[in-house]
Parts: C-alpha cells; sequence; structure tokens
C-alpha cells in the first residue's frame, strides 16, 4: 500500500502548521491554504506526515492509504 | 421564454406555445409509456441508449442508474430542476410547459433502481415552475411517490452533494465527498440525483427504446438535447437539435443581431470560443471535450463584435465570486481575488502584471474546493484571456475599452442572491 496526503478543504481554515512540519510535500497558496503534493510519499517522510496530520487543529489534513497500483 | 424546435422535435413535440399540457394532453402528445417500460430492465436499455446526463457532467445515465441499483440498501430519486446556470432556461421550461415528461421520466428511473420515491427540486425564486409543478402533481395517481421540493437559489445549491445535504435537513452546501450521493445520500441511502431533461429523455427511451434514440446524433453522441441560446441574437430561446449538429448552424437559427465574435458554451461554468475557432466545432460532448470545451448545462451565449469580452468576463466572475458557498478557502480567497483584478482590468486600472498574476491565481485555485465551483470559474477565466487575449492586453495598457460597448450580453441576474 502506498500513502497520498489529502486534505478536506472545507475543514481547513489555514492555520498553516502542516506546511511548517511537512514542507517537502506541503507548500501555502497566497492566503495560507496548502498545496499538497499528491504523489504517493516516499517512506521516510511517512512518519513527518502522520505528525502533520495529528498536528492539524481542525482535522482537515488525512493520510489516504491505496493498494498500489 | 420562447421554445424553437428545430432539426428534431422529440422531448419539444407536444409544447404549445403558451400553456402546460395536462396529463390527458401529455397522453396524447407523447403515448402511454407501456406496462413493461420501467423496472430493472430499463437500464440496460439506457445503457445502449447511450444518453449522457444533460445537467453539466455528462455522465453516461445508465452507468449512474447500474451504480445506485447495485447498493445495499433501497434507494431514493431526486430530480434536479434548480437550473441555477443564470444563462440556462430549459429545464424550467420541462416543468412549466411539460412537466409530465419528467415526471414519468422520474417515476421509470425509480422503478428502474427500485427506488420507492422521487422528489422533485425546484428553486425557491422560481414560483411559476414550483406551481406548474404542484399542479401536474394533482393530476398523478403516483403523487404519493413523488415529493416537490424548493432549494435556495445560489449557484452550488444544485450541486449534487449540496443538494443531498439540504433535502436531509442540511444547509444547502456541498459536502466533502466520498461519499458521493450515490452510495450514500439522502436519509443514508444510495440517491439517484437526475438532471430533468435527462429524466425527460429517459420518458422517451422508454417509449420508443434504445434504437430510436440513437437514431439521431452521432454514433458517441446519440440523440438530441435541448439548449438555451441567448446574447445578441434575435431570436433567444430553447432549442431542440441532434447532438453532432454544427455549432455555427445552431447560431444561425438564432439569428445573431451582429457579426459574431465569440460564443460563450456552457454558461458561467463554461468556456468561451472564437467565432472563427466555432465554425467546425460539433454541438456534442465528445467534439468539444478534445477542444477542453463542455456544452455544460447545454447554454449557448452569442457575444457580438463591438462588445467586450473581458469586461463581460469579469461581470460573470464577479458574479461566480459572489456564488461561492463560502466554504473552501481556495474559492472564497482566490475567486475573489480574480474577480477584483478582473474589475480592475475592465476598468484599466490593473497593476502590471495581471495577466500572468491571473493565470498564476487560476493554477493555484484549480482543483482545490470541496466542489467543481472553483474549477468553472478558472475554466472560465481561462478560456477568456485565450479567446480575448488581444482586449486584455489593452485593457492591462490601460488604454480605452477597444470595443464600443459593455454589454450585458450573458444576463446575468441584476441581484446576486446569497446565503443558504
Amino acid at each position: 500500500v502506498s500513502a497520498r496526503l489529502r486534505v478536506n478543504p472545507i475543514a481547513c481554515t489555514a492555520h498553516g502548521l502542516c506546511a511548517e512540519l511537512l514542507p517537502e510535500s506541503i507548500a501555502l497558496d497566497d492566503w495560507g491554504y496548502p498545496i499538497l503534493d499528491e504523489r504517493p510519499l516516499p517512506p521516510e517522510l511517512l512518519d513527518h506526515a502522520r505528525r502533520a496530520a495529528a498536528a492539524c487543529p481542525t482535522f482537515a489534513l488525512m493520510l489516504e492509504w491505496r493498494d498500489r497500483g | 421564454m420562447t421554445a424553437v424546435g428545430v432539426e428534431v422535435t422529440r422531448l419539444l413535440a407536444g409544447l404549445q406555445p403558451d400553456r402546460r399540457l395536462d396529463l390527458g394532453e401529455h397522453v396524447e402528445a407523447y403515448g402511454p409509456v407501456g406496462r413493461a417500460a420501467g423496472g430493472p430492465g430499463l437500464i440496460e436499455v439506457l445503457e445502449r441508449s447511450g444518453l449522457r446526463g444533460r445537467g453539466g457532467g455528462s455522465f453516461p445515465t445508465g452507468r449512474k442508474l447500474r451504480a445506485v441499483a447495485t447498493g445495499r440498501r433501497r434507494p431514493l430519486a431526486v430530480v434536479n430542476g434548480c437550473e441555477s446556470e443564470p444563462a440556462s432556461a430549459k429545464d424550467r421550461l420541462l416543468l412549466e410547459r411539460l412537466p409530465h415528461l419528467v415526471l414519468d421520466g422520474a417515476l421509470l428511473a425509480a422503478s428502474a433502481v427500485g427506488a420507492d420515491e422521487a422528489v422533485i427540486c425546484v428553486s425557491e425564486d422560481a414560483p411559476r415552475t414550483a406551481d406548474a409543478l404542484d399542479a401536474a402533481l394533482r393530476e398523478r395517481r403516483e403523487r404519493t411517490r413523488l415529493t416537490p421540493a424548493t432549494v435556495p437559489a445560489h449557484y452550488v445549491a444544485s450541486e449534487e452533494s449540496a443538494l443531498v445535504h439540504h433535502l436531509n435537513g442540511g444547509a444547502a452546501l456541498p459536502t466533502f465527498v466520498p461519499p458521493r450521493p450515490f452510495e450514500r445520500g439522502l436519509r443514508g441511502r444510495p440517491t439517484l440525483v437526475q438532471n430533468a431533461e435527462t429524466l425527460a429523455h429517459v420518458a422517451l427511451i422508454a417509449r420508443h427504446g434504445a434504437e430510436w434514440f440513437r437514431a439521431v446524433g452521432t454514433r458517441d453522441d446519440p440523440g438530441s438535447t435541448l439548449l438555451t441560446v441567448s446574447g445578441h441574437v434575435r431570436w433567444p430561446g430553447v432549442y431542440e437539435v441532434a447532438l453532432g449538429t454544427p455549432l455555427a448552424e445552431l447560431v444561425a437559427l438564432a439569428r445573431p443581431t451582429r457579426p459574431v465574435r465569440a460564443l460563450l458554451l456552457g454558461g458561467c461554468f463554461g468556456t468561451w470560443v472564437a467565432h472563427e475557432d466555432a465554425a467546425g466545432m460539433p454541438l456534442a460532448h465528445h467534439g468539444l471535450r478534445e477542444r477542453a470545451a463542455s456544452l455544460g448545462a447545454g447554454v449557448v451565449v452569442v457575444l457580438g463584435q463591438g462588445t467586450c469580452g473581458l469586461c463581460e468576463t469579469a461581470a460573470a466572475l464577479e458574479y461566480l465570486a459572489d456564488e461561492s458557498a463560502g466554504q473552501c478557502g481556495p474559492c472564497v480567497f482566490g475567486l475573489r481575488a480574480i474577480a477584483d483584478r478582473m474589475a480592475e482590468l475592465a476598468d484599466g486600472t490593473a497593476p502590471p502584471g495581471s495577466l500572468e498574476q491571473l493565470a498564476r491565481w487560476a493554477a493555484m485555485v484549480a482543483r482545490r474546493g470541496a466542489c467543481h465551483h472553483p474549477d468553472g470559474a478558472v475554466r472560465l477565466l481561462r478560456s477568456a484571456l485565450d479567446v480575448f487575449a488581444a482586449e486584455a492586453a489593452a485593457h492591462q495598457a490601460g488604454g480605452a475599452c477597444p470595443s464600443m460597448l459593455r454589454g450585458a450580453a450573458l444576463g446575468l441576474p441584476v441581484h446576486h442572491r446569497r446565503g443558504a
């Protein structure tokens, strides 16, 4: 399986913690909302991604697990 | 509202110029629905017919019915007659003049997926449509299975998930999907949401069969479709044409009042096409998709020379920014930024580099909402910057608008309707 980042744009209120914690995969747009790298996360970033998702104050960021292929 | 049946007269065959068809007249005009027409067998007929949804998504209707029917719980059906696109009038025409065609389709589609009830949604700012629907329902024995409902009159309220959320007692705002309505919708049950015109086609396919439906149109885009033509034409209104009809022929039928500069296909949610590029384009899902355009809910707005497409687009984007559901940051702030910059551009007061900034914002906002509202706005913007590149450059340079008139070809609502 592989994991991808996904954001619920309705729940997100632009705290921006995720981009601080995972700058490799998350950038912020002009208004502070996250722009995600939607490719499968490389294994070395998985722990950071979990931490970023757990840190989101509005539970908007999540990891989505998919079967590879 | 005028309605002209051209090329093909199928849905509009029974249309009377001034009144609604009652149930008796409807049966006389279109014939009775055969006893064996509904039920699960209809799904296969619809799949063979090649009918696609006429609400804007162009999703294959048979495939949607099959997805709903294979859910574990008993499904429900929802008729989407809200028609929130300001330049579209075809669903209102059907519901006000030929409502029994839509009701036949609703009952048939419901029976095909095993639904015991259909909810018919119209916009709360369309009281005439609601009245016509109520009058038609009073004539039907099946009215216990047909429930009318009104929906707030804002642009995204008729988006599938917003519609279901509203009917479930929530706000008429899009929800974060999945689950999609066909999986879990009204009352948690699999829900078939179909546009009113799509169901009118279902009513005729159930009567006459898939082969009859395919006898007009093209192999990939069979059947006829309703198109609302407006703008700089002598005869605006709803036209029924075979899919695949050249765009130029439809425009000629509506009699442009001036030489044509460009066409807006799909309305506020659509794409501008320069007149010279439109010449060879077919009115069909497939022929337009290759050109990154679509008919949307069947809207064609004709823009005559002497009117500035950039100014028209600025007005449309102002409307779309206002009509954001206000839920997702990129849509709320992005569409507002785009609309404000477009207004400055239209006024000739935009700072240098505004065209590049607009293109950058378009890329930034696309695909980042819970629904497709920002995507539609961005599509409109990009096509405008492409088709009206010369006008855009002149506006950026701060000179006078190169067009003589700032017309209101789009016919956007004067009063923006807010709130859910």
